[in-house]
């Protein structure tokens, strides 16, 4: 079992209804993680309805799906950035 | 190299002066500031969000890759968060180098990566509701050049 931080932006913290939360959870990746996640509740089942519309960052650094958990401290999702 | 995240406003030509005087001897300064643009002409507020933390590191990495692949003296990005009003400057990058190519492709370089590799995000407010604005292919498509 893992302590993680995750937090939701824009959107996709809009439909979870939160910006941030600790999580536990024995998920080995980021994909695992949003499964359960998913199985919560509605609300994240919407949220992560559409992974190609969302990207994620562990320990703040933009990576994808597949990414391993060992070690992590923060996961982040989000839509596509609009900087600039 | 020097990167700010803020909610404040900035003067774009007060950053450019100062920039400008810093880096004495470069020869070429190429700056781009963005505004808040109303298309709809209905538009209240853009309300950027950002991720504090990541978006600072992001910025850096990206500055410093264009410090690795130009010959650039010095290198400044402001980039705001909060409610911004119409007209109302977002953020800006400005490159100085020993000639113009290198400041103008850094600048370029640096623009087209923050907009979709800097955790920022915009909502719109409007008269007719509020609405994130959407990410488009074409500023991905933009990377691919560099």
């Amino acid at each position: 079992m893992r302590v993680i931080d995750v937090l939701y932006f824009a959107w996709v913290r809009e439909r979870v209804g939160l910006p941030k939360e600790r999580v536990e959870t024995e998920a080995e990746t980021v994909a695992q993680l949003v499964e359960e996640l998913r199985g919560r509740e509605e609300r994240y089942a919407l949220a992560f309805s559409d992974l190609s519309a969302l990207r994620v960052a562990v320990d703040q650094e933009l990576t994808d799906f597949d990414a391993p958990l060992a070690g992590a401290r923060e996961v982040a999702f989000f839509p596509p950035m609009t900087g600039g | 190299m020097e990167i700010r995240v803020q909610s404040e406003t900035f003067l774009p030509g007060e950053e450019l002066d100062a920039f400008t005087a810093r880096v004495d001897g470069a020869g070429a300064v190429v700056s781009f500031t963005g505004i808040v643009r109303d298309d709809s002409g209905a538009l209240a507020e853009m309300v950027i969000e950002h991720y504090p933390g990541m978006t600072e590191r992001a910025l850096e990495k990206i500055a410093a890759e264009a410090c690795e692949r130009w010959s650039l003296a010095d290198v400044l990005v402001i980039h705001r968060f909060g409610p911004l009003a119409p007209n109302e400057q977002i953020m800006m990058v400005a490159t100085a180098s020993r000639h113009r190519k290198d400041a103008f492709d850094a600048a370029e370089f640096l623009m087209d990566y923050l907009k979709s590799r800097a955790p920022f995000w915009k909502k719109e407010r409007s008269r007719n509701g509020e609405s994130w604005v959407a990410a488009k292919d074409s500023d991905e498509d933009a990377l691919t050049r560099w």
